[in-house]
Protein backbone atom coordinates (compact mmCIF):
# COMPACT_ATOMS: atom_id res chain seq x y z
CA UNK A 1 0.00 0.00 0.00
CA UNK A 2 1.16 3.71 -0.69
CA UNK A 3 2.23 5.96 1.51
CA UNK A 4 -0.42 7.95 1.11
CA UNK A 5 -3.35 5.49 1.25
CA UNK A 6 -1.40 4.33 4.18
CA UNK A 7 -1.81 7.49 5.91
CA UNK A 8 -5.47 8.32 4.48
CA UNK A 9 -6.49 5.26 6.07
CA UNK A 10 -5.07 6.52 9.68
CA UNK A 11 -6.91 9.70 9.46
CA UNK A 12 -9.99 8.53 8.34
CA UNK A 13 -9.41 5.61 11.27
CA UNK A 14 -8.60 8.91 13.55
CA UNK A 15 -11.77 10.43 11.93
CA UNK A 16 -14.13 7.56 12.77
CA UNK A 17 -12.39 6.83 16.39
CA UNK A 18 -13.14 10.78 17.28
CA UNK A 19 -16.52 10.45 15.52
CA UNK A 20 -17.00 7.15 17.78
CA UNK A 21 -15.69 8.76 21.13
CA UNK A 22 -18.06 11.56 20.20
CA UNK A 23 -20.61 10.01 20.03
CA UNK A 24 -20.54 8.25 22.81
CA UNK A 25 -20.06 11.09 25.13
CA UNK A 26 -23.29 13.07 23.42
CA UNK A 27 -24.72 9.43 24.23
CA UNK A 28 -23.87 9.01 27.54
CA UNK A 29 -24.87 13.20 28.28
CA UNK A 30 -28.28 12.98 26.81
CA UNK A 31 -29.00 9.50 28.70
CA UNK A 32 -27.97 11.61 31.97
CA UNK A 33 -29.85 14.73 31.34
CA UNK A 34 -33.09 12.55 30.14
CA UNK A 35 -32.68 10.47 33.91
CA UNK A 36 -32.32 14.14 35.34
CA UNK A 37 -35.93 15.70 33.56
CA UNK A 38 -37.75 12.03 33.89
CA UNK A 39 -37.24 12.16 37.60
CA UNK A 40 -39.47 15.07 37.58
CA UNK A 41 -42.07 13.41 35.85
CA UNK A 42 -44.21 12.11 38.15
CA UNK A 43 -45.84 9.45 36.08
CA UNK A 44 -42.31 8.05 35.44
CA UNK A 45 -41.29 8.40 39.15
CA UNK A 46 -44.47 6.81 40.03
CA UNK A 47 -43.56 3.71 38.08
CA UNK A 48 -40.04 3.58 39.13
CA UNK A 49 -41.41 3.69 43.10
CA UNK A 50 -44.03 0.59 42.03
CA UNK A 51 -40.56 -1.17 42.37
CA UNK A 52 -41.32 -0.74 46.36
CA UNK A 53 -44.57 -2.46 46.34
CA UNK A 54 -42.49 -5.94 44.87
CA UNK A 55 -39.84 -4.98 47.44
CA UNK A 56 -42.31 -5.37 50.08
CA UNK A 57 -44.16 -8.65 48.82
CA UNK A 58 -40.36 -10.14 48.34
CA UNK A 59 -39.59 -9.29 51.93
CA UNK A 60 -42.63 -10.93 53.75
CA UNK A 61 -42.42 -14.07 51.47
CA UNK A 62 -38.36 -14.50 51.65
CA UNK A 63 -38.68 -13.47 55.62
CA UNK A 64 -41.98 -13.73 56.75
CA UNK A 65 -43.51 -11.49 59.46
CA UNK A 66 -41.84 -13.85 62.56
CA UNK A 67 -37.94 -13.85 61.09
CA UNK A 68 -36.06 -12.33 63.23
CA UNK A 69 -33.15 -9.67 62.83
CA UNK A 70 -29.59 -10.76 63.66
CA UNK A 71 -28.71 -9.84 67.31
CA UNK A 72 -25.04 -9.55 68.57
CA UNK A 73 -22.61 -10.01 71.18
CA UNK A 74 -21.87 -6.99 73.92
CA UNK A 75 -18.29 -7.44 72.60
CA UNK A 76 -19.88 -5.61 69.07
CA UNK A 77 -21.38 -2.79 70.91
CA UNK A 78 -20.26 0.54 69.20
CA UNK A 79 -18.33 2.82 72.23
CA UNK A 80 -20.85 5.91 71.46
CA UNK A 81 -24.05 5.33 69.29
CA UNK A 82 -24.12 7.45 66.20
CA UNK A 83 -26.76 10.05 66.23
CA UNK A 84 -28.24 11.28 63.12
CA UNK A 85 -31.53 14.05 62.01
CA UNK A 86 -32.73 16.05 65.17
CA UNK A 87 -30.05 15.71 67.81
CA UNK A 88 -31.59 18.16 70.57
CA UNK A 89 -35.16 19.25 70.00
CA UNK A 90 -35.99 22.77 70.84
CA UNK A 91 -39.51 22.71 70.32
CA UNK A 92 -40.85 24.06 73.79
CA UNK A 93 -42.81 21.14 75.17
CA UNK A 94 -39.71 19.28 74.75
CA UNK A 95 -37.52 21.31 76.47
CA UNK A 96 -39.98 21.95 79.24
CA UNK A 97 -40.15 18.10 80.03
CA UNK A 98 -36.34 17.44 79.54
CA UNK A 99 -35.86 20.12 81.60
CA UNK A 100 -37.11 17.93 84.92
CA UNK A 101 -35.56 14.83 83.66
CA UNK A 102 -39.02 13.53 81.58
CA UNK A 103 -41.03 13.24 85.13
CA UNK A 104 -43.90 14.86 83.19
CA UNK A 105 -43.43 12.37 80.39
CA UNK A 106 -46.94 10.93 79.14
CA UNK A 107 -46.75 8.05 76.03
CA UNK A 108 -50.31 8.33 74.99
CA UNK A 109 -52.09 5.53 72.92
CA UNK A 110 -54.67 5.81 70.77
CA UNK A 111 -56.53 6.68 67.33
CA UNK A 112 -58.77 3.43 66.76
CA UNK A 113 -58.14 1.47 69.63
CA UNK A 114 -60.92 0.42 72.21
CA UNK A 115 -59.20 1.85 75.63
CA UNK A 116 -56.53 4.68 75.06
CA UNK A 117 -53.78 4.47 77.66
CA UNK A 118 -51.14 7.09 79.02
CA UNK A 119 -48.25 5.90 80.22
CA UNK A 120 -45.41 7.93 82.42
CA UNK A 121 -42.20 6.33 81.98
CA UNK A 122 -42.52 4.93 85.64
CA UNK A 123 -44.85 2.93 84.01
CA UNK A 124 -42.98 2.30 80.99
CA UNK A 125 -40.60 0.49 82.54
CA UNK A 126 -42.36 -1.25 85.27
CA UNK A 127 -43.53 -3.35 82.10
CA UNK A 128 -41.98 -6.25 80.77
CA UNK A 129 -39.07 -5.32 78.64
CA UNK A 130 -36.87 -6.69 76.12
CA UNK A 131 -33.10 -6.29 75.79
CA UNK A 132 -31.22 -6.58 72.00
CA UNK A 133 -28.10 -5.70 70.13
CA UNK A 134 -28.98 -4.39 66.77
CA UNK A 135 -27.08 -3.13 63.76
CA UNK A 136 -29.21 0.07 62.79
CA UNK A 137 -28.31 0.73 59.44
CA UNK A 138 -29.03 3.79 58.06
CA UNK A 139 -30.43 4.85 54.14
CA UNK A 140 -27.61 7.07 53.77
CA UNK A 141 -25.47 3.38 54.07
CA UNK A 142 -23.80 3.43 57.51
CA UNK A 143 -24.41 1.43 60.24
CA UNK A 144 -24.08 1.48 64.28
CA UNK A 145 -24.95 -1.94 66.89
CA UNK A 146 -26.16 -0.73 69.76
CA UNK A 147 -27.84 -2.65 73.03
CA UNK A 148 -31.57 -1.67 73.63
CA UNK A 149 -33.91 -1.55 76.55
CA UNK A 150 -37.54 -0.90 75.99
CA UNK A 151 -41.14 -2.26 76.03
CA UNK A 152 -42.53 -4.36 73.20
CA UNK A 153 -45.12 -2.29 71.57
CA UNK A 154 -47.00 -5.37 70.66
CA UNK A 155 -47.91 -6.29 74.86
CA UNK A 156 -49.16 -2.11 74.68
CA UNK A 157 -51.58 -3.03 71.83
CA UNK A 158 -52.99 -6.00 73.44
CA UNK A 159 -53.72 -3.41 76.33
CA UNK A 160 -55.57 -0.86 74.21
CA UNK A 161 -56.74 -3.36 71.85
CA UNK A 162 -56.90 -1.63 68.17
CA UNK A 163 -59.86 -1.62 66.64
CA UNK A 164 -61.08 -3.68 63.38
CA UNK A 165 -60.30 -0.63 61.47
CA UNK A 166 -57.05 0.18 62.71
CA UNK A 167 -54.11 -0.90 60.17
CA UNK A 168 -50.95 1.20 60.98
CA UNK A 169 -49.59 2.02 63.94
CA UNK A 170 -48.28 6.13 63.88
CA UNK A 171 -45.55 7.57 65.74
CA UNK A 172 -45.98 11.09 67.13
CA UNK A 173 -42.56 13.20 67.49
CA UNK A 174 -41.53 16.04 69.64
CA UNK A 175 -39.12 17.21 67.14
CA UNK A 176 -39.88 19.85 64.29
CA UNK A 177 -37.34 19.18 61.34
CA UNK A 178 -37.51 22.69 60.03
CA UNK A 179 -37.81 26.24 61.82
CA UNK A 180 -40.90 27.66 62.21
CA UNK A 181 -42.51 27.52 59.09
CA UNK A 182 -44.44 31.26 58.03
CA UNK A 183 -47.46 28.81 56.76
CA UNK A 184 -47.78 27.00 60.28
CA UNK A 185 -47.71 23.93 58.44
CA UNK A 186 -46.46 21.26 60.79
CA UNK A 187 -42.69 20.00 60.18
CA UNK A 188 -42.80 17.59 63.24
CA UNK A 189 -41.09 13.80 62.66
CA UNK A 190 -43.69 11.34 62.22
CA UNK A 191 -43.43 7.66 61.42
CA UNK A 192 -45.74 4.54 60.72
CA UNK A 193 -45.51 0.79 60.14
CA UNK A 194 -48.17 -2.22 59.76
CA UNK A 195 -49.62 -4.10 62.80
CA UNK A 196 -47.48 -6.68 61.62
CA UNK A 197 -44.23 -4.97 62.13
CA UNK A 198 -45.48 -3.18 65.11
CA UNK A 199 -46.31 -6.82 66.77
CA UNK A 200 -43.07 -8.14 65.69
CA UNK A 201 -41.09 -9.02 69.20
CA UNK A 202 -38.12 -7.13 68.46
CA UNK A 203 -40.37 -3.70 68.10
CA UNK A 204 -40.05 -2.35 71.24
CA UNK A 205 -40.35 1.48 72.52
CA UNK A 206 -36.60 1.26 73.68
CA UNK A 207 -36.07 4.08 76.88
CA UNK A 208 -32.08 2.00 77.18
CA UNK A 209 -29.15 2.33 74.98
CA UNK A 210 -25.76 0.82 76.18
CA UNK A 211 -27.24 0.04 79.75
CA UNK A 212 -28.31 3.71 80.55
CA UNK A 213 -31.19 5.68 80.28
CA UNK A 214 -31.41 7.48 76.34
CA UNK A 215 -29.44 9.81 75.54
CA UNK A 216 -30.80 13.04 73.80
CA UNK A 217 -29.10 12.28 70.87
CA UNK A 218 -31.09 8.82 70.12
CA UNK A 219 -34.24 10.05 70.84
CA UNK A 220 -35.16 10.26 74.83
CA UNK A 221 -37.46 9.78 76.48
CA UNK A 222 -38.56 6.84 74.14
CA UNK A 223 -37.27 5.94 70.49
CA UNK A 224 -39.31 3.26 68.76
CA UNK A 225 -36.99 0.45 67.26
CA UNK A 226 -38.28 -1.69 63.95
CA UNK A 227 -35.45 -3.81 63.70
CA UNK A 228 -36.33 -4.86 60.32
CA UNK A 229 -36.56 -1.43 58.66
CA UNK A 230 -33.52 1.13 58.01
CA UNK A 231 -32.89 4.33 60.43
CA UNK A 232 -35.34 6.98 59.19
CA UNK A 233 -38.69 3.97 60.39
CA UNK A 234 -36.96 4.12 63.90
CA UNK A 235 -39.32 7.43 65.37
CA UNK A 236 -37.25 9.15 68.17
CA UNK A 237 -38.68 11.60 70.82
CA UNK A 238 -41.89 9.56 70.90
CA UNK A 239 -44.81 11.72 72.26
CA UNK A 240 -48.13 9.73 71.35
CA UNK A 241 -49.02 6.60 69.45
CA UNK A 242 -52.14 6.68 67.16
CA UNK A 243 -53.59 3.93 65.76
CA UNK A 244 -54.96 4.86 62.17
CA UNK A 245 -57.20 2.66 58.92
CA UNK A 246 -54.93 5.17 56.86
CA UNK A 247 -52.16 7.93 56.95
CA UNK A 248 -53.39 9.86 54.00
CA UNK A 249 -54.98 12.80 55.73
CA UNK A 250 -51.80 13.29 57.95
CA UNK A 251 -49.32 15.42 56.54
CA UNK A 252 -48.21 14.95 53.32
CA UNK A 253 -50.43 11.66 53.32
CA UNK A 254 -47.33 9.32 52.98
CA UNK A 255 -46.85 8.19 56.10
CA UNK A 256 -43.85 9.71 57.72
CA UNK A 257 -41.48 12.75 57.94
CA UNK A 258 -39.17 11.49 54.95
CA UNK A 259 -41.43 9.63 53.28
CA UNK A 260 -43.16 13.03 52.84
CA UNK A 261 -39.92 13.77 50.76
CA UNK A 262 -39.61 11.20 48.85
CA UNK A 263 -38.11 8.02 50.33
CA UNK A 264 -40.13 4.86 50.86
CA UNK A 265 -42.75 3.89 53.26
CA UNK A 266 -41.45 0.06 53.03
CA UNK A 267 -37.47 0.57 54.41
CA UNK A 268 -37.13 -2.98 54.40
CA UNK A 269 -34.58 -2.69 51.48
CA UNK B 1 -29.39 -41.36 -8.80
CA UNK B 2 -28.94 -37.93 -9.39
CA UNK B 3 -25.48 -36.40 -8.31
CA UNK B 4 -25.97 -32.61 -9.94
CA UNK B 5 -28.16 -31.10 -6.98
CA UNK B 6 -24.64 -32.13 -4.85
CA UNK B 7 -22.27 -30.06 -7.46
CA UNK B 8 -21.39 -26.87 -6.29
CA UNK B 9 -21.75 -24.32 -9.10
CA UNK B 10 -19.26 -24.06 -10.93
CA UNK B 11 -18.86 -19.90 -10.05
CA UNK B 12 -19.21 -20.89 -6.57
CA UNK B 13 -15.62 -22.46 -5.76
CA UNK B 14 -13.16 -19.35 -6.37
CA UNK B 15 -15.32 -16.36 -4.98
CA UNK B 16 -14.60 -17.55 -1.27
CA UNK B 17 -14.22 -13.84 -0.43
CA UNK B 18 -17.59 -13.57 -1.14
CA UNK B 19 -18.24 -12.90 3.07
CA UNK B 20 -19.73 -15.87 4.85
CA UNK B 21 -22.24 -14.63 7.69
CA UNK B 22 -23.81 -16.70 10.21
CA UNK B 23 -26.91 -16.49 12.62
CA UNK B 24 -24.79 -16.06 15.70
CA UNK B 25 -26.92 -14.42 18.58
CA UNK B 26 -30.85 -15.66 18.63
CA UNK B 27 -33.14 -13.22 19.51
CA UNK B 28 -33.46 -13.92 23.08
CA UNK B 29 -29.97 -13.52 23.88
CA UNK B 30 -29.41 -9.87 21.93
CA UNK B 31 -32.62 -8.47 23.87
CA UNK B 32 -31.40 -9.52 27.46
CA UNK B 33 -27.69 -8.06 26.39
CA UNK B 34 -29.30 -4.65 26.01
CA UNK B 35 -32.02 -4.77 28.79
CA UNK B 36 -28.77 -5.81 30.72
CA UNK B 37 -27.26 -2.52 29.33
CA UNK B 38 -29.68 -0.54 30.31
CA UNK B 39 -29.74 -1.80 33.52
CA UNK B 40 -26.26 -1.83 34.26
CA UNK B 41 -25.95 1.77 32.88
CA UNK B 42 -28.53 3.04 35.49
CA UNK B 43 -27.96 0.92 38.39
CA UNK B 44 -24.03 2.19 38.07
CA UNK B 45 -25.29 5.84 37.71
CA UNK B 46 -27.66 5.74 40.76
CA UNK B 47 -25.31 3.21 42.47
CA UNK B 48 -22.86 6.20 42.80
CA UNK B 49 -25.33 8.95 43.35
CA UNK B 50 -26.58 6.71 46.86
CA UNK B 51 -22.40 5.94 47.71
CA UNK B 52 -22.76 9.52 48.02
CA UNK B 53 -24.78 10.04 50.34
CA UNK B 54 -21.99 8.03 53.06
CA UNK B 55 -18.86 8.31 50.62
CA UNK B 56 -16.78 5.87 52.87
CA UNK B 57 -16.55 2.05 52.83
CA UNK B 58 -15.71 -0.56 55.16
CA UNK B 59 -15.02 -3.95 56.25
CA UNK B 60 -17.26 -5.61 58.92
CA UNK B 61 -20.50 -4.78 60.44
CA UNK B 62 -20.84 -1.54 61.81
CA UNK B 63 -19.25 2.36 60.36
CA UNK B 64 -18.23 3.65 63.73
CA UNK B 65 -15.80 1.38 65.41
CA UNK B 66 -13.82 1.06 61.85
CA UNK B 67 -11.63 3.57 59.94
CA UNK B 68 -12.87 2.95 56.23
CA UNK B 69 -10.65 1.65 53.78
CA UNK B 70 -11.98 3.64 50.72
CA UNK B 71 -13.91 7.07 51.35
CA UNK B 72 -14.05 10.46 49.57
CA UNK B 73 -14.34 14.21 50.98
CA UNK B 74 -13.90 17.60 50.21
CA UNK B 75 -12.03 19.73 52.11
CA UNK B 76 -10.95 23.66 52.95
CA UNK B 77 -6.91 24.61 52.09
CA UNK B 78 -5.93 28.04 52.20
CA UNK B 79 -5.38 27.84 48.67
CA UNK B 80 -9.05 26.86 48.55
CA UNK B 81 -11.56 23.71 48.52
CA UNK B 82 -10.16 20.57 47.16
CA UNK B 83 -11.10 17.22 47.22
CA UNK B 84 -9.58 14.18 48.99
CA UNK B 85 -9.55 10.25 48.33
CA UNK B 86 -8.46 8.52 51.27
CA UNK B 87 -7.35 4.99 50.14
CA UNK B 88 -5.88 1.74 52.58
CA UNK B 89 -4.74 5.10 54.66
CA UNK B 90 -3.33 7.19 52.52
CA UNK B 91 -4.87 10.78 50.91
CA UNK B 92 -5.08 11.43 47.62
CA UNK B 93 -5.83 14.62 46.15
CA UNK B 94 -9.03 14.32 43.55
CA UNK B 95 -10.19 17.62 42.99
CA UNK B 96 -12.11 17.60 40.00
CA UNK B 97 -13.50 14.26 40.11
CA UNK B 98 -13.42 12.63 43.53
CA UNK B 99 -14.12 14.31 46.42
CA UNK B 100 -14.81 17.79 45.10
CA UNK B 101 -16.39 18.81 41.21
CA UNK B 102 -18.02 21.30 39.28
CA UNK B 103 -21.86 21.57 40.06
CA UNK B 104 -23.35 24.37 37.14
CA UNK B 105 -20.15 25.91 37.46
CA UNK B 106 -19.35 25.91 40.82
CA UNK B 107 -17.34 23.53 43.10
CA UNK B 108 -19.25 21.42 45.10
CA UNK B 109 -18.39 18.86 47.69
CA UNK B 110 -19.21 15.11 46.07
CA UNK B 111 -17.67 12.36 46.18
CA UNK B 112 -18.52 10.71 42.61
CA UNK B 113 -19.09 14.11 40.13
CA UNK B 114 -22.54 15.19 38.71
CA UNK B 115 -21.90 13.41 35.31
CA UNK B 116 -21.67 10.01 36.40
CA UNK B 117 -24.78 10.19 38.63
CA UNK B 118 -28.46 9.30 38.37
CA UNK B 119 -29.90 11.83 39.08
CA UNK B 120 -26.98 14.34 38.21
CA UNK B 121 -27.88 16.53 41.47
CA UNK B 122 -27.14 14.57 45.05
CA UNK B 123 -30.41 12.92 45.53
CA UNK B 124 -30.71 9.93 47.99
CA UNK B 125 -34.35 9.63 47.46
CA UNK B 126 -34.45 9.77 43.73
CA UNK B 127 -31.61 7.77 43.34
CA UNK B 128 -32.70 4.77 45.48
CA UNK B 129 -36.00 4.68 43.18
CA UNK B 130 -33.90 4.71 40.31
CA UNK B 131 -32.04 1.79 41.50
CA UNK B 132 -34.27 -0.63 43.14
CA UNK B 133 -36.46 -0.54 39.97
CA UNK B 134 -33.72 -1.38 37.59
CA UNK B 135 -32.52 -3.69 40.21
CA UNK B 136 -35.53 -5.81 39.86
CA UNK B 137 -35.35 -5.54 36.23
CA UNK B 138 -31.91 -6.80 36.44
CA UNK B 139 -32.51 -9.34 38.41
CA UNK B 140 -35.58 -10.60 36.32
CA UNK B 141 -33.57 -10.13 33.29
CA UNK B 142 -30.72 -12.40 34.74
CA UNK B 143 -32.90 -14.99 36.33
CA UNK B 144 -33.92 -15.41 32.44
CA UNK B 145 -31.20 -15.56 30.81
CA UNK B 146 -29.57 -18.18 32.69
CA UNK B 147 -32.35 -20.19 32.70
CA UNK B 148 -32.42 -19.76 28.86
CA UNK B 149 -28.81 -20.42 28.67
CA UNK B 150 -28.99 -23.81 30.37
CA UNK B 151 -32.53 -25.06 28.79
CA UNK B 152 -31.17 -23.65 25.26
CA UNK B 153 -28.30 -25.44 25.63
CA UNK B 154 -26.28 -22.22 24.73
CA UNK B 155 -24.28 -22.66 28.04
CA UNK B 156 -22.94 -26.06 27.23
CA UNK B 157 -22.67 -24.95 23.49
CA UNK B 158 -21.07 -22.02 23.31
CA UNK B 159 -19.87 -20.75 26.59
CA UNK B 160 -17.88 -23.82 28.38
CA UNK B 161 -14.82 -23.73 26.58
CA UNK B 162 -13.60 -27.33 25.51
CA UNK B 163 -10.71 -29.27 26.64
CA UNK B 164 -8.85 -28.42 23.82
CA UNK B 165 -8.98 -24.90 23.97
CA UNK B 166 -8.10 -24.84 27.79
CA UNK B 167 -4.80 -26.80 26.84
CA UNK B 168 -4.84 -23.83 24.28
CA UNK B 169 -5.33 -21.29 26.82
CA UNK B 170 -1.73 -19.57 26.07
CA UNK B 171 -2.21 -18.81 22.35
CA UNK B 172 -5.83 -17.35 23.54
CA UNK B 173 -3.52 -15.12 25.81
CA UNK B 174 -1.11 -14.18 23.14
CA UNK B 175 -3.24 -13.52 20.29
CA UNK B 176 -5.46 -11.19 23.39
CA UNK B 177 -2.05 -9.72 23.91
CA UNK B 178 -1.49 -8.70 20.33
CA UNK B 179 -4.95 -7.64 19.53
CA UNK B 180 -5.19 -10.35 16.83
CA UNK B 181 -8.57 -11.62 16.27
CA UNK B 182 -9.74 -15.26 15.20
CA UNK B 183 -10.67 -15.64 11.78
CA UNK B 184 -12.39 -18.04 9.52
CA UNK B 185 -13.72 -21.02 11.38
CA UNK B 186 -12.39 -19.66 14.74
CA UNK B 187 -14.53 -16.59 14.99
CA UNK B 188 -17.30 -18.53 14.63
CA UNK B 189 -17.05 -19.78 18.49
CA UNK B 190 -16.57 -17.36 21.19
CA UNK B 191 -12.59 -17.39 21.98
CA UNK B 192 -11.46 -19.47 25.63
CA UNK B 193 -10.35 -15.89 27.25
CA UNK B 194 -13.85 -15.00 26.22
CA UNK B 195 -16.03 -17.73 27.30
CA UNK B 196 -13.94 -17.66 30.62
CA UNK B 197 -14.50 -13.81 31.03
CA UNK B 198 -18.25 -14.30 30.15
CA UNK B 199 -18.19 -16.99 32.48
CA UNK B 200 -16.41 -15.20 35.85
CA UNK B 201 -18.71 -12.64 35.12
CA UNK B 202 -22.15 -14.42 34.41
CA UNK B 203 -21.95 -16.69 37.51
CA UNK B 204 -19.47 -14.92 39.67
CA UNK B 205 -19.39 -11.00 39.72
CA UNK B 206 -23.28 -10.86 38.65
CA UNK B 207 -24.48 -13.06 41.36
CA UNK B 208 -22.24 -11.36 43.54
CA UNK B 209 -23.20 -7.81 43.23
CA UNK B 210 -27.12 -9.01 43.31
CA UNK B 211 -26.39 -11.11 46.70
CA UNK B 212 -24.27 -8.35 48.09
CA UNK B 213 -26.84 -5.72 47.52
CA UNK B 214 -29.74 -7.55 48.87
CA UNK B 215 -27.17 -8.58 52.32
CA UNK B 216 -28.12 -4.43 52.65
CA UNK B 217 -31.29 -4.85 53.01
CA UNK B 218 -32.66 -5.17 56.47
CA UNK B 219 -35.85 -7.37 56.45
CA UNK B 220 -33.90 -9.49 53.89
CA UNK B 221 -31.09 -9.79 56.38
CA UNK B 222 -33.41 -11.61 58.75
CA UNK B 223 -34.58 -14.80 56.46
CA UNK B 224 -31.76 -16.58 58.16
CA UNK B 225 -29.60 -14.79 60.95
CA UNK B 226 -26.55 -14.16 60.23
CA UNK B 227 -26.50 -15.12 56.66
CA UNK B 228 -24.94 -11.75 56.25
CA UNK B 229 -21.78 -12.95 58.13
CA UNK B 230 -21.05 -14.98 55.20
CA UNK B 231 -19.84 -11.53 53.22
CA UNK B 232 -18.40 -10.64 56.41
CA UNK B 233 -21.30 -8.42 57.67
CA UNK B 234 -23.11 -5.63 56.48
CA UNK B 235 -20.70 -2.78 55.93
CA UNK B 236 -18.22 -5.56 54.23
CA UNK B 237 -21.47 -6.08 52.07
CA UNK B 238 -21.39 -2.69 51.24
CA UNK B 239 -17.99 -2.90 50.04
CA UNK B 240 -18.42 -5.89 47.99
CA UNK B 241 -21.49 -4.45 46.32
CA UNK B 242 -19.12 -1.37 45.47
CA UNK B 243 -16.29 -3.63 44.25
CA UNK B 244 -18.57 -6.23 42.17
CA UNK B 245 -19.59 -2.99 40.37
CA UNK B 246 -16.01 -1.58 39.75
CA UNK B 247 -15.72 -5.38 38.73
CA UNK B 248 -18.57 -4.78 36.19
CA UNK B 249 -16.84 -1.33 34.80
CA UNK B 250 -13.73 -3.18 34.20
CA UNK B 251 -15.52 -5.89 32.26
CA UNK B 252 -17.78 -3.49 30.06
CA UNK B 253 -14.69 -1.24 29.47
CA UNK B 254 -12.37 -4.34 28.03
CA UNK B 255 -15.58 -5.67 26.53
CA UNK B 256 -16.30 -2.40 24.30
CA UNK B 257 -12.39 -1.95 23.75
CA UNK B 258 -12.62 -5.73 22.33
CA UNK B 259 -16.13 -5.01 19.80
CA UNK B 260 -13.70 -2.11 18.87
CA UNK B 261 -11.10 -4.48 17.75
CA UNK B 262 -12.73 -7.01 16.79
CA UNK B 263 -14.85 -4.26 13.96
CA UNK B 264 -17.85 -2.05 15.59
CA UNK B 265 -20.07 -2.73 12.90
CA UNK B 266 -20.08 -6.54 12.49
CA UNK B 267 -20.01 -7.12 16.04
CA UNK B 268 -22.90 -4.29 16.53
CA UNK B 269 -24.49 -6.33 13.60
CA UNK B 270 -24.26 -9.32 15.61
CA UNK B 271 -25.78 -8.18 18.90
CA UNK B 272 -29.05 -6.31 16.79
CA UNK B 273 -30.28 -8.07 14.10
CA UNK B 274 -28.22 -11.47 14.78
CA UNK B 275 -26.23 -11.44 11.65
CA UNK B 276 -22.43 -11.78 11.59
CA UNK B 277 -20.22 -11.77 8.93
CA UNK B 278 -17.37 -14.36 9.64
CA UNK B 279 -13.96 -12.68 9.04
CA UNK B 280 -12.07 -14.43 6.17
CA UNK B 281 -9.30 -16.49 7.56
CA UNK B 282 -6.44 -14.66 6.23
CA UNK B 283 -3.84 -17.95 7.02
CA UNK B 284 -5.38 -19.90 3.84
CA UNK B 285 -5.52 -16.87 1.59
CA UNK B 286 -3.23 -16.09 -1.05
CA UNK B 287 -1.08 -13.08 -0.55
CA UNK B 288 -1.74 -10.72 -3.16
CA UNK B 289 0.34 -7.25 -3.10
Amino acid sequence: MSTKGYTLMRAKGRDRRHLLRGAVAAAGAAVLSGCDRLSHNASFVATLQSAEKLSHAAGRLLAPKSAMAQEFSAADVAPVFRGNGTLSPRDADYVALRKDGFAAYKLSVGGLVESPLELSLEELRALPSRTQITRHDCVEGWSCIGKWKGAPLGALLDRARPTAEARFVVFRCFDSMEGPTLDGRDSRYYESIDLDEARHPQTILAYELNDKPLPVTNGAPIRCRVERQLGYKQAKYVKAIELVASFDAIRGGKGGYWEDEGYEWYGGI
Amino acid sequence: MDTTASAPPLDAAPTAVAARRIYRHRLPVRLMHWINVVCLTILLGSGLNIFNAHPALYWGDDSVTVKPWLSMRAENTPAGPVGKTRFAGTDFTTTGVLGLSEVDGRPAGRAFPSWATIPGPQWLAMARHWHLFFAWLFVINGVAYVLYTIFSRHLTRDLVPTRVELKNIGRSIVDHLKLRHPTGDAATRYNVLQSLTYLIVIFGLLPLVVIAGIAMSPRLDAVFTGWVDLLGGRQSARSLHFLAALGLVIFVVVHVVEVVIAGVWNEMRSMITGWYRVPEDHSKEEVVS
